[in-house]
């Protein structure tokens, strides 16, 4: 190519890239980490570490926004996820977050999970300005957008969740006598103050035994002794998966037959009621806000088969029967959601604008009639629960959809 | 335990080197202490806050050094120290409003008292079974903090957010900066405490101890003595690191001092070197990255990786860097010649 044709090409270009961008550049605003051509989404996991076993949901976070790539991208963006290990460890989450801010300078972090880590990181993001985007923590604090605008919770919190049980129980069974088990850590007390404020003046009189456990027991069986022997005939069962199972099945074993609540974190059929036996999970209940996988009565729904078809080709190697699959995917839908709204106004300020005004969205992994909505006060986005009962192999999803707005 | 025999028996690539060289020449000394000082100018904020870090970390192995390659004494309880320390610095500066930079002797004395008074049951064990007794203390710290006794001061499981002071007479820093520049000053002025203190009687009397227990009573060492009080110093150390690693981190929660991080400490101390005090420091940093380096090359396998990585260290030079410091002055000093 001569001299002169060189020049000739280069300055059609230029004019064009002129005559083009002038319109555009006029709309689109971006953000550190946001580009024409990638956005740039922050996450910490304890992939290490005592919680390890929630890893999951950062590895099916990333396949969810490899299969969004693998279709064009958002807006024709390219999600480039960067997801740390912090191993649960507040300290190494700071030094994470840090990163993720100030080294890879990404757009936003988008659902790092236990309380603690988040706590840890909170005041840093809020005072940075970076979205801190649907924590992976059921804790009532995060519903705050006075003090922390930059903060967004995302799942139901455990406080409204016992709420519920404990107006459930006024109602039906006024004069029960409450015996509680619960895990001696941050979700386990959340969820005890809850059920205590749900009761209100009667907690003193209807609790006879509240029992803690260390996450590091191997067995919980003394502790159902123990609960059995005050002759209650409401259980409240605030256990993780492991000991749920533990506690059903000792139930069975010593004859005790409570009404009995199992929080939400342990109603999977798959990884409790199944170790446990059917049998003995008769009548428990539960809530729910999320299809449970390992469910039968999910087989031919379309939001199920959808998912299915994203494991098998994205995610093969997922446990189905695991809840945090499909807490991983529906939350990775919401952010997807989020992103397609901000257009091509990329800003942390947008993210949160846009965050903030999600109106009844419906996903394929949530109940029938739950839905995610948020508005400027309010920084919860899925808020409602149903009461579900064990009956035969499945659970049965009775009364209606409860809404019980805990402000942090 | 071998790390503390090896000390006793010297291997070869150690023995050229007289008892005393626990710390670094001169020269060198100045050469590290300038990059210290200079480094945080060229840097990004990120990378300031995981240098402080590095020093926090390298105070709290040099604490576990006093007590390990010092007076011979096995801990893995440093973690609970730390979680005093944090604690004390954080309930003092949230509750009563106290200038961060007081709370860090307070927190020091009140971990010395600490350390001192289970130094005193300690007395009867000795190797592996004083690594388990203080293996429990670690083990029940998190779980003494979320004591609802305890709740109304320590915050239970939810912890405490710190915040973070600034730069002290309008100076032009970042708050970070200023945190570096103020934990350097406090890490150098104990690592020449430390050095000091080894070199000293007390010092002279905790090698005796540790290379013989009853060599040293005979020629009149307090035995009983020297071994708390190497207890309480170091316990006093490690409660400084960890108010100064609350006011870095800006947040104390029972998570953040589990065992893990009892283990992390010990592991600085033997890559660093057992005995060798500017270790200590090369093991704070090897705690820090290579797990960062580990998740870099394998996010599932990180675990696995960083174990494959720290028995390549310990297999190839099992006494740290303090191994690496000797060979590389061999050979400065063949080139010399």
């Amino acid at each position: 190519m001569s001299t002169m044709k060189k020049l000739a090409v280069v300055s059609t270009a230029f004019g064009l890239l002129a005559a083009t961008s002038s319109g555009v550049l006029a709309q689109k605003k971006y953000d550190p980490g946001a580009s024409d051509t990638e956005i740039k989404i922050g996450n910490i996991m304890p992939y290490s570490g005592p919680a390890s076993a929630y890893g999951v949901i950062g590895k099916t976070e990333e396949a969810y926004f490899k299969k969004i790539n693998a279709e064009g991208g958002i807006n024709g963006r390219k999600i480039n996820f960067i997801s740390y290990d912090d191993a649960y460890s507040p300290p190494k989450t700071v030094e994470q977050a840090r990163k993720l801010v100030e080294s890879d300078e990404v757009l936003l972090i988008f659902n790092p999970l236990g309380t603690p880590p988040n706590t840890a990181i909170q005041k840093y993001l809020n005072t940075k300005k970076v979205p801190q985007l649907f924590v992976a923590t059921g804790a009532t604090k995060w519903n705050d957008p006075k003090t922390f605008p930059w903060t967004m919770g995302w799942q139901p919190n455990y406080q409204s969740e016992t709420q519920i049980y404990a107006k459930y129980i006024l109602k039906e069974k006024p004069n029960a006598k409450v015996a509680i088990l619960y895990q001696n850590d941050d979700y386990g007390k959340d969820y005890l103050k809850g059920f205590k404020d749900g009761l209100g003046a009667k907690a003193a009189s209807m609790i006879v035994m509240e029992e803690s456990y260390e996450v590091s027991e191997p067995t919980i069986d003394s502790h159902i002794v123990k609960l059995k022997s005050t002759g209650a005939d409401v259980f409240i069962n605030i256990t993780t998966p492991k000991f749920a199972a533990q506690a059903i099945k000792k139930n069975a074993e010593i004859g005790w037959k409570p009404l009995h609540f199992l929080n939400n974190v342990s109603a999977s059929i798959g990884s409790v009621i199944k170790p446990a036996g059917m049998e003995n999970a008769q009548d428990i209940i539960s809530s729910q806000y999320l299809k449970d996988p390992t469910d039968a009565q999910w087989k031919d729904d379309a939001g199920m088969k959808a998912w299915n078809e994203f494991l098998d080709k994205y995610y093969p190697e997922a446990n189905r029967a695991d809840a945090s699959v499909m807490f991983g995917y529906t939350v990775a839908q919401g952010l997807v959601h989020v992103l397609k709204a901000c257009g091509d106004n990329l800003t942390r300020e947008n993210v949160m604008k846009q965050a903030a005004s999600i109106k009844d969205l419906e996903l394929g992994g949530l109940l029938p009639g739950i839905k995610v909505n948020t508005s400027a006060t309010d920084f919860a986005p899925i808020s409602s629960v149903q009461l579900i009962r064990f009956k035969g192999e499945t659970w049965e999803r009775f009364g209606e959809i409860l809404s019980s707005d805990a402000g942090g | 335990m071998s790390a503390v025999e090896d000390v006793v028996t010297e291997a070869p690539a150690v023995e050229a080197v007289p008892k005393r060289a626990m710390t670094l020449g001169l020269g060198t000394s100045l050469v590290v202490l300038v990059a210290l000082l200079i480094v945080p100018l060229f840097v990004k904020n990120f990378i300031i806050f995981q240098l402080t870090m590095l020093l926090i970390y390298g105070l709290a192995v040099l604490a576990l050094n006093i007590l390990t390659g010092g007076s011979g004494q096995f801990s893995l309880g440093q973690s609970a120290f730390y979680a005093v320390g944090a604690y004390t610095s954080a309930i003092l500066i949230e509750y009563t409003g106290m200038n961060y930079a007081l709370t860090l002797p307070i927190a020091g004395l009140i971990c010395f008292a600490f350390g001192f008074a289970f130094g005193q049951p300690a007395l009867r064990l000795s190797g592996v079974y004083l690594a388990l007794a203080t293996f429990a203390l670690a083990t029940a710290m998190p779980q003494i903090l979320k004591l609802g006794f305890f709740e109304h001061w320590t915050g239970g499981v939810q912890g405490l957010v710190v915040t973070k002071p600034d730069a002290p007479f309008g100076l032009p820093m970042s708050q970070d900066m200023w945190l570096y520049y103020f934990t350097l000053a406090i890490t150098i002025g104990i690592y020449i405490a430390s050095v000091n203190l080894l070199r000293s009687r007390s010092g002279r009397a905790f090698m005796a101890i540790r290379d013989n227990e009853i060599a040293a009573s005979a020629m009149g060492v307090d035995v009983a003595l020297y071994k708390t009080l190497a207890f309480g110093v170091s316990a006093g150390i490690t409660g400084v690191a960890g108010g100064l690693g609350a006011i870095a981190v800006q947040f104390v929660a029972p998570d953040s001092y589990t065992i893990l991080l009892a283990i992390s400490l010990f592991l600085g101390m033997v890559v660093g070197g057992v005995g060798w005090l500017p270790g200590s420091f090369v093991g704070a940093a090897f705690i820090i990255f290579v797990p960062n380096i580990a998740e870099g090359i394998s996010k599932g396998l990180s675990g696995a990786v960083f174990g494959v990585l720290l028995f390549l260290v310990i297999f190839l030079v099992p006494h740290g860097a303090r191994q690496v410091a000797i060979v590389a002055q061999q050979l400065i000093g063949k080139l010399k010649k």
